[in-house]
């Protein structure tokens, strides 16, 4: 598949048995000497460089260059029209729109993402019986490929049939349009992706709490604090940067969400649940204006960037 | 699942005071009482999904077409079990998940280990200017990538081929970083020690380094398997041919081809979802201290 360098190494990962043994004379191709200012490490880093890249680096700068033309999927010749494409995004109102369902989708899930995740993982910590089975319960989801997820979701959620209107059927309450009412499906969706992606969190905080000097705690009791004074004044406190930590990564996150929207709603009923990146898509291979779909992208690129760094400054300050 | 709880459990006992810390509720009952119910209530909240799938899928499809809340009304069969197997597609999607998987797992972790020790050990010129962009690189969203990647496949005459859907996920700046780190925390005496015995730099790393790094490189090598397997926007877009597809890409698909047929629906999702699962239970411990230890595997 690849070329001759990364071979070597695979066979010899593979066994890892190979105990660190005496090694044979310097046979291999590069020698001692080349160590201390030569180019031994370059050669390591190469085949690394050449698929960086390739799939990297070269669709980030053609990526850039394509928002600048009128690049199609059609097959035509193409033209330069500088920042038409841009100027055309910033006017465009399902840019606007769908970026305003990016932010709200973002603001509904990092909320329980993060303070449900912290729940969970305080509940598991504080010591009851069954630490395994509660981890796998929380965690096991976040193992899913997008499309069981959203194939047990659709079956949940469906109309008739579904365990949601029949659990309302059976409280005698008039059944929901999960996916198809327009103030529901973008809730319904949020539940889908905690209920899928928690795990992750949830297990950050489980290692940080872990990792806690018992000390603090220790000295607490002996003065006497209860476990709500403990909780507040000591443990929640130096969970502090991991917060920080869960609530960045979560955020970044749910602002590229696409896989479970598309599959489940393809942005419906009536555009309500349509994110940035399906927008990207749709104009990109739907529309074919693939141009276009670049420079919306970049413009989503931009945005993230901004909100990584005001979010990086706004926790530097707090500290 | 009981097989394996109990294989585990011996394992897990010494370091009993870590897991859990019956400090923080103190000693009174009431908190206990409290905290365990709402355990209880999460974890059934959160395991209910699963039990209405697991209960759907060995039910007929007239059955599962009653109306009720009790997830089991009627029979019990392997029914949908034995449609999805025999109807063609998903085998073929099974077998290209794990070859797709599987290489983009290789390549990723040959790739990422050879450079993560070439960025630690060397000394080559551009070494830091190198890095630098490989950690920028880091925050690029791999969705800013899909549509240029597409036309570099169609330049390239590679849609619909596996070469399509591996070559663009090999690239992981994020585990470069990961393991550059580990590596630079290696203590350097024992790779000297060998390159005084006189061997070559790729033999340093291959028989003294990697062995020294074979946690590390494993939990590298199960979070870019699992991301591989549940990969969906890419191979989304760049196969069209159904022989190519993966398991999540080929069960998108044809979703809408089930129809009604909840059963086979679900008994698909399970399938899919069966080697990720067995994964997690075979490498529990690897993965929860991985995640604990790097912060890594966010999608």
């Amino acid at each position: 598949m690849t070329t001759t360098a990364p071979t070597a190494p695979t066979g010899g990962a593979a066994p890892t048995g190979t105990p660190p043994s005496t090694t044979p004379r310097g046979r291999g191709p590069f020698r001692k000497k080349d160590t201390a200012g030569g180019s031994s490490g370059l050669l390591f880093v190469l085949p690394f460089l050449v698929f960086f890249g390739l799939f990297l680096i070269w669709p980030v700068a053609h990526g850039l260059w394509m928002s600048l033309t009128d690049s199609s999927l059609a097959l035509r010749d193409t033209a330069f029209v500088g920042f038409a494409n841009y100027a055309e995004a910033f006017g465009d109102p399902d840019v606007w729109r769908s970026l305003g369902n990016t932010v709200f989708f973002t603001l509904i899930t990092c909320v329980p993402l993060v303070l449900l995740a912290l729940a969970m993982a305080l509940l598991v910590h504080s010591g009851l019986a069954g630490q395994w089975a509660w981890r796998l319960a929380f965690f096991a989801p976040y193992l899913l490929p997008v499309t069981v997820v959203t194939l047990i979701w659709a079956w949940l959620y469906q109309p008739e049939l579904g365990f949601g209107n029949q659990l309302l059927a059976a409280l005698g309450m008039e059944p929901v349009g999960w996916l198809s009412d327009e103030s529901v499906a973008m809730w319904s969706i949020a539940a889908l992706t905690v209920w899928w992606t928690i795990g992750f969190n949830f297990l950050l905080y489980l290692a940080a709490l872990q990792s806690l000097p018992e000390a603090l705690d220790e000295a607490a009791v002996l003065d006497g604090a209860g476990a709500w004074r403990r909780l507040w004044s000591i443990t929640l406190p130096q969970l502090r940067h991991t917060t920080v930590l869960v609530a960045m990564l979560q955020v970044l996150a749910s602002l590229k969400v696409f896989d479970q929207i598309y599959i489940l709603t393809k942005g419906g009923p009536n555009g309500t649940t349509r994110p940035i990146l399906e927008y990207v898509y749709d104009v990109g291979f739907t529309g074919y204006r693939l141009g276009y779909a670049s420079a919306v992208s970049y413009v989503f690129f931009a945005l993230v960037i901004v909100i990584s760094i005001a979010q990086l400054r706004f926790f530097r300050t707090e500290d | 699942m009981s097989a394996t709880a109990t294989a585990v459990r011996p394992r897990r006992r010494a370091p009993r005071a870590s897991d859990g810390s019956p400090m923080l509720l103190g000693h009174g009952r009431l908190p206990r009482v409290l905290a365990g119910s709402a355990l209880v209530v999460l974890a059934a909240v959160w395991l209910l999904p699963f039990v209405w799938a697991v209960a759907t899928s060995f039910q007929s499809e007239q059955d599962v077409a009653k109306p009720g809340l009790f997830p089991f009304k009627g029979a019990l069969t392997l029914e949908s079990y034995e449609r999805i197997l025999s109807r063609g597609n998903v085998p073929t999607w099974a077998f290209n998940s794990f070859l797709i998987a599987g290489l983009v797992t290789l390549i990723t972790v040959a790739l990422s280990t050879l450079a993560a020790y070439g960025f630690a050990r060397g000394t080559f010129r551009g070494r830091r200017t190198l890095l630098a962009v490989t950690v920028a690189a880091i925050m690029v969203p791999p969705q800013l990538l899909v549509v240029p990647l597409f036309k570099q496949m169609l330049l390239f005459h590679l849609v619909d081929t596996y070469a399509a859907v591996i070559l663009p996920q090999v690239v992981a700046p994020m585990m470069v970083f990961i393991l550059k780190r580990f590596f630079e925390g290696l203590p350097r005496e024992l790779e000297d020690a060998a390159r005084i015995d006189g061997a070559s730099e790729l033999r340093v790393f291959l028989s003294v380094v990697l062995p020294l790094s074979r946690p590390i490189v494993a939990s590298v090598a199960i979070f870019v398997f699992i991301g591989a397997w549940n990969n969906f926007m890419w191979p989304f877009i760049v196969t069209n041919d159904p022989d190519l597809m993966t398991l999540p890409v080929g069960l998108a698909t044809v979703r809408d081809s089930f129809g009604i047929l909840y059963a086979q629906s679900m008994a698909s999702a399970l399938l899919a979802s069966l080697p990720l699962i067995v994964m997690f239970l075979l490498f529990q411990r690897r993965i929860v201290k991985s995640v604990a230890t790097t912060g890594f595997g966010g999608t």
